[in-house]
């Protein structure tokens, strides 16, 4: 079985972000790692590819060369990366990161697809569903426990009250939550074999993609105003000596929480 | 000032629709000349007079199959309303929640129309929408519009943008929204569904939420923090962080990723207070904060702060708290 997973390469959260004052478009002209979401569905697939003598494939879009987010993935054991990486992209929304992401899987051909919820950094949380509806595939969003079965997954479903059972055919794209697997951290063996795995770069145009599908053209809309939020009123910070219990507790009373 | 005709895809909840929805139509009615609710399932006449107390003059109902998922079927049925429509939709609005993801995404991709996402206010630039997303842990707004014309315009809204308030006005005039066929993309199959027990207040309904983070050091250290909802009739959430560490499920992830809280008062116990928790819980009304690093930005935001250990702090409050029962 192939199992293809989505990932971006973000800046590093810890760091603080910016806007570039021109585009208005995030900075990330830093070194960029793998989003910490992606890793669970890189476990996720790499389990499922070890129980059936699979394949796990990679496949991350960037503005730039940025190889650094897969090559932690192949590092971890996947077994081929595809970037796809094009002047073109920069700029690109939603779902023109959809469009290209879905153009590497028709390529790809994999049985399974398999993504994070929502990115740390962008967060618009559409992505899968908008890959899934240009593939014409069912999707599983939200799967907080995962099975494979003959053909299919069976699937729960986080709800706002609970979880779906939900069982879906192959090929599917599923978003994975935090937490669904353990991810393993990359061995050095696996550090050191990831720099031979086969890695391709692709360009839109290799995609059949016209570039002004992506980008700033193909987003279809503009900032028009990039506005400071006031800071909340600074509170009243103590420090504990064995008495902050109290203060917690005056403070609720005062609120009559208490 | 009207933009036209505004869609709001409302959610059924037991007993009518969904609290979201109903900020959404508060939104809506701001800006829509006519308001109209979608939904997938549910209740007909509940939500028919739900929506119509908050100010929608239509609903469209899709009938669900039990075993479908909202997404794909709602997806292409809008899809296929919309381009047969004589009054298109100027607008779609639709909620940050599981569901109104999988409808705005998989509508996207159909109608070949962007989604502006993470919106907590929308205001309206030159007759076009414009929706403001807070970014940079809500340190920033940025004000985005659609600069193509045709096609609605489609805008996820993040839970506890909007206040919700009923208008008092009639039912709903309830029309069939007819089935489209989904094909391949509506080939998964809800087989069971289940509710997960839940003994206090929901998180995103609790006058008081306390949440714990990488600060409790081990996931047993957790249950001081339902300890301290407990005793405190509030709900118990959780950072990224040790829901990303397996210790507590998503569904208690407060943040970027997660839900959006705002109680009268939000307790961060081990929390230092990261962009992705900050955007979820910075709105509270009252924000306690127990951190023993002086310099967590979790202290920026803080009405009260208190540095010191939460291995210290938490068990005598529970105490404290337990003797006034």
């Amino acid at each position: 079985m192939r199992i293809a997973v989505c990932v971006k390469q973000i800046p590093d959260p810890a760091n603080p972000g910016r806007l570039d004052p021109d585009t208005n478009a995030l900075v990330r002209d830093e070194k960029l790692i793998l989003d910490e979401s992606d890793s669970y569905g890189v476990e996720m697939a790499l389990q499922m590819a070890e129980a059936t003598e699979g394949e796990v494939v990679v496949v991350s879009m960037a503005p730039n060369e940025s190889f650094g987010g897969l090559r932690t993935a192949l590092a971890m054991g996947a077994d081929r990366a595809i970037l796809v990486s094009d002047e073109a992209l920069a700029g690109s929304d939603a779902l023109g990161t959809a469009k290209v992401l879905a153009a590497a899987m028709r390529r790809a051909e994999p049985d399974l697809i398999l993504t994070a919820t929502e990115s740390t950094d962008g967060y618009t949380g559409t992505v899968p569903a908008q890959i899934a509806e240009l593939l014409d595939l069912p999707a599983v969003t939200f799967a907080k426990s995962v099975s494979l079965g003959d053909g299919e997954v069976t699937v729960q479903r986080q709800t706002e009250t609970g979880y779906d059972e939900v069982v879906c055919p192959l090929p599917a794209v599923l978003s994975v939550t935090a937490g669904v697997v353990e991810p393993r951290y990359p061995s050095f063996k696996g550090i050191m074999a990831a720099k031979n795995k086969p890695a391709d770069r692709l360009g839109i145009a290799e995609l059949g993609i016209d570039a002004g599908q992506v980008g700033w053209t193909g987003a279809r809309q503009e900032i028009v105003e990039v506005a400071p939020v006031p800071a909340r009123e600074a509170g009243e910070i103590v420090t504990d000596d064995g008495s902050g219990h109290e203060r917690i507790v005056a403070f609720l009373e005062e609120l009559k929480i208490l | 000032m009207g933009v036209g005709t505004v869609w709001v895809h409302v959610e059924p909840a037991p007993g009518g629709v969904a609290s979201i929805s109903l900020e959404l139509l508060a939104a809506a009615r701001r800006f829509g000349e006519r308001v109209e609710a979608v939904c997938a399932g549910g209740d007909r006449d509940a939500l028919s007079a739900a929506v119509g107390e908050h100010g929608a003059s239509a609903l469209r109902y899709l009938e669900l199959p039990d075993e479908a998922l909202v997404g794909p079927a709602l997806a292409a049925s809008l899809a296929a309303a919309v381009g047969g429509s004589d009054d298109p939709p100027a607008a779609i609005l639709a909620a940050t929640t599981y569901d109104g993801r999988d409808v705005a995404g998989r509508l996207s991709a159909r109608l070949d129309v962007p989604v502006i996402t993470n919106v907590t206010e929308l205001a309206v630039s030159d007759g076009a929408l414009v929706g403001i997303e807070p970014i940079f842990g809500g340190t920033t707004n940025v004000h985005t519009r659609f600069t193509a014309a045709g096609g609605p315009q489609v805008f996820l809204i993040r839970p506890k943008s909007f206040q919700a308030t009923p208008t008092g006005g009639p039912p709903a005039q309830a029309a069939e929204l007819p089935a489209a066929d989904c094909g391949a993309s509506g080939a998964a199959r809800v087989v069971g569904r289940h509710a997960e027990e839940s003994t206090g207040p929901k998180l995103d309904e609790a006058a008081v939420v306390v949440s714990g983070g990488r600060g409790l050091g081990e996931a047993g250290k957790y249950e001081m923090i339902e300890q301290v909802a407990g005793l405190l009739r509030g709900a118990a959430g959780a950072s990224r962080a040790i829901v990303d560490a397996g210790w507590v499920p998503y569904s208690q992830q407060v943040g970027q990723t997660g839900k959006v809280v705002k109680p009268d008062v939000y307790i961060a116990c081990g929390i230092s207070g990261a962009t992705q928790h900050l955007v979820g819980m910075k709105n509270s009304r009252n924000i306690v904060a127990v951190n023993k690093d002086p310099e967590a930005p979790i202290f920026g935001v803080a009405d009260l702060g208190i540095v010191g250990d939460v291995h210290k702090v938490l068990p005598r409050l529970i105490e404290a708290l337990q003797s006034r029962d």
